[in-house]
């Protein structure tokens, strides 16, 4: 009986790696090991206080068990429809505001030193986190629900004036070629070569920054610019666990909901 | 085609009548929402403090510059914190969302049950805002590093289980056949035909969130979980203007930064 040859290991086959060259891989893998170890060894963990947290992370989850919905249902009510009006308000002016502002930033519509100025706009606007913009606006027009406004359109304006620029660099030129062979001015163009070709995706982006909205609107409350952010915070502080959880419980179906919505109503555009 | 017949003379039309009874409906409609918004907006504010805005828009800026260059030297330790809470951050949340999208995805879900849970985890993740599981986790856990860190990687669970199990559900069904053909278990199925075919685009995607995660990093601090936000809350309190303006290059530098890695990054991978 002839015996089997053993499969030689050279032969196996191997998974190849996520990064071909072995040494930009060993350096990378030993890189992010060290930086690793230095990360964990910065984080101070008091284990007293860890301990005394367990404790109350457990009265926390008993509280949203049980949330209070109604002794503070006035002041929960009145947080909750001034997001709504926020969101709705922010969302309207900020797709009014980032349509021009989109067109500014096209390279291919605009001339450089509108490009320029739209494109430092839209950094601007996307570089801050909301709140922080929402500290800003809060000191320009004092505490309430007008500097949250501000805040959601000003972050309205960098996101979808960013989209729609690179929508728009990369329309169809063919159709603008015709228009603009009819000698129709810039207007025009823009109305009849430009805007059929961005304009769904740039309703589906606005509805989608809707959602975004409704969850930055409850948390710009927290430094004064309106909005149920306040009213949480002001639970958390006041270890009003139950309370707290029931602003939650009101945020996440208010969330969804618009979610579930926004998700139909973007599908049936497409 | 939607064409009305006036006299003798035919009239196209882009939407029957029906429809365009509907579209304008639907502007009346959205235009009466805005307004009583506004009404609700307005009544809130105190205009004579929108009044004097570009009063104290430039005397804020006044005020922020010149920055007070040598408060650099104290940031450095709250930059390296903010850097560490995004990363460990990022990598917590990848490590529960990488198994949660598995359950998630309808082609490797083990049970649908299991399926709606995992469903359910990743749309409560979403919904809440990294600064307000930062408020619940600083009264769990107690200020500092290691509530921001849960708190960018419960965030950071959604957005990227979300996305994870989006793309497991796209992959192709041809390798799953192939491998199963040759007898492997489950798991070796998962990790020979599907991993391969997900494993670059969660990657572009967990380097997508670091990149908004340094940005929410900023300003987990104003409630207390560490960071640059620690300082800029204790800035803002205090009324120390030119050291906010410090801050603000800081972060814009920081956040720019970071952005150009990660688009990067995820060009060479894709």
């Amino acid at each position: 009986m002839a015996s089997i040859a053993p499969v030689a290991t050279s032969r196996r086959w191997r998974k190849p790696p996520l990064i071909r060259n072995p040494l930009v891989r060993w350096v990378t893998v030993i890189g992010a090991l060290t930086y690793l170890v230095l990360a964990i060894q910065s984080v101070t963990v008091n284990p007293e206080r860890l301990a005394r947290g367990i404790q109350r992370g457990q009265r926390i989850l008993a509280a949203f068990l049980q949330p209070d919905f109604v002794s503070r249902w006035s002041d929960i009510q009145a947080g909750i429809l001034e997001s709504l009006t926020m969101t709705v308000i922010a969302t309207v002016i900020g797709i009014i505001i980032s349509i021009p502002i989109g067109f500014g930033a096209a390279r291919n519509l605009a001339p450089l030193p509108i490009y320029l100025f739209c494109r430092a706009l839209i950094t601007l606007s996307r570089t801050f986190q909301e709140v922080i913009i929402a500290i800003v606006f809060v000191v320009m027009f004092g505490f309430g629900p007008f500097a949250g406004v501000c805040t959601l359109v000003f972050a309205t304006v960098g996101f979808l004036s960013k989209l729609l620029a690179e929508d728009i660099e990369e329309i169809d030129p063919a159709q603008v070629e015709a228009i603009r062979a009819t000698g129709a001015s810039w207007l025009k163009l823009v109305t009849y070569a430009v805007l059929p070709q961005v304009s769904p995706r740039l309703v589906g982006l606005g509805i989608y920054r809707f959602d975004i909205n409704l969850r930055e609107s409850a948390v710009v409350g927290i430094v004064g610019a309106g909005g149920i952010g306040a009213t949480l915070q002001t639970a958390f502080n006041r270890y009003d666990y139950d309370v707290a959880s029931a602003i939650l419980i009101v945020i996440i179906v208010l969330v969804m909901a618009t979610e579930l919505i926004s998700g139909v109503v973007r599908a049936r555009l497409q | 085609m939607p064409v009305r017949q006036i006299d003798d003379r035919k009239l196209w039309q882009r939407y029957d009548t029906a429809t365009r009874l509907r579209l304008w409906g639907g502007w009346i409609g959205t235009t009466l929402v805005v307004f009583v918004c506004w009404q609700v907006i307005s009544g809130a504010t105190r205009w004579e403090f929108v009044a004097d805005a570009p009063q104290q828009l430039s005397q804020f800026i006044g005020r922020m510059f010149p920055p007070r260059w040598g408060y650099l030297n104290e940031l450095w330790l709250p930059l390296w914190d903010t850097l560490n809470i995004a990363t460990l951050g990022t990598l917590l949340g990848l490590g529960i969302a990488f198994p949660l999208s598995f359950l998630a995805a309808q082609n490797t879900t083990p049970h649908p049950l299991v399926r709606y849970v995992a469903l359910l985890i990743i749309v409560v993740s979403r919904s809440v805002n990294s600064l307000i599981w930062a408020l619940l986790l600083v009264a769990i856990i107690g200020p500092g590093v290691l509530a921001g860190i849960f708190a960018i990687g419960l965030r950071s669970i959604g957005f990227m289980g979300k996305l994870f199990y989006e793309s497991i559900e796209e992959t192709s069904r041809e390798p799953v056949e192939a491998i199963t053909a040759t007898g492997a278990s489950p798991l070796q199925v998962l990790s020979y035909s599907i991993l391969p075919q997900v494993l670059p685009s969660f990657a572009g995607v967990s380097i997508f969130r670091w990149d908004i995660n340094i940005r929410e990093a900023t300003v987990v601090g104003l409630v207390g979980a560490g960071g640059i936000g620690l300082n800029l809350n204790a800035s803002v309190n205090a009324l120390q203007w030119s050291q906010v303006g410090m801050i603000f290059i800081v972060i814009f530098v920081v956040v720019l930064f970071s952005e150009w890695v990660s688009a990067r990054v995820r060009q060479a991978i894709i």
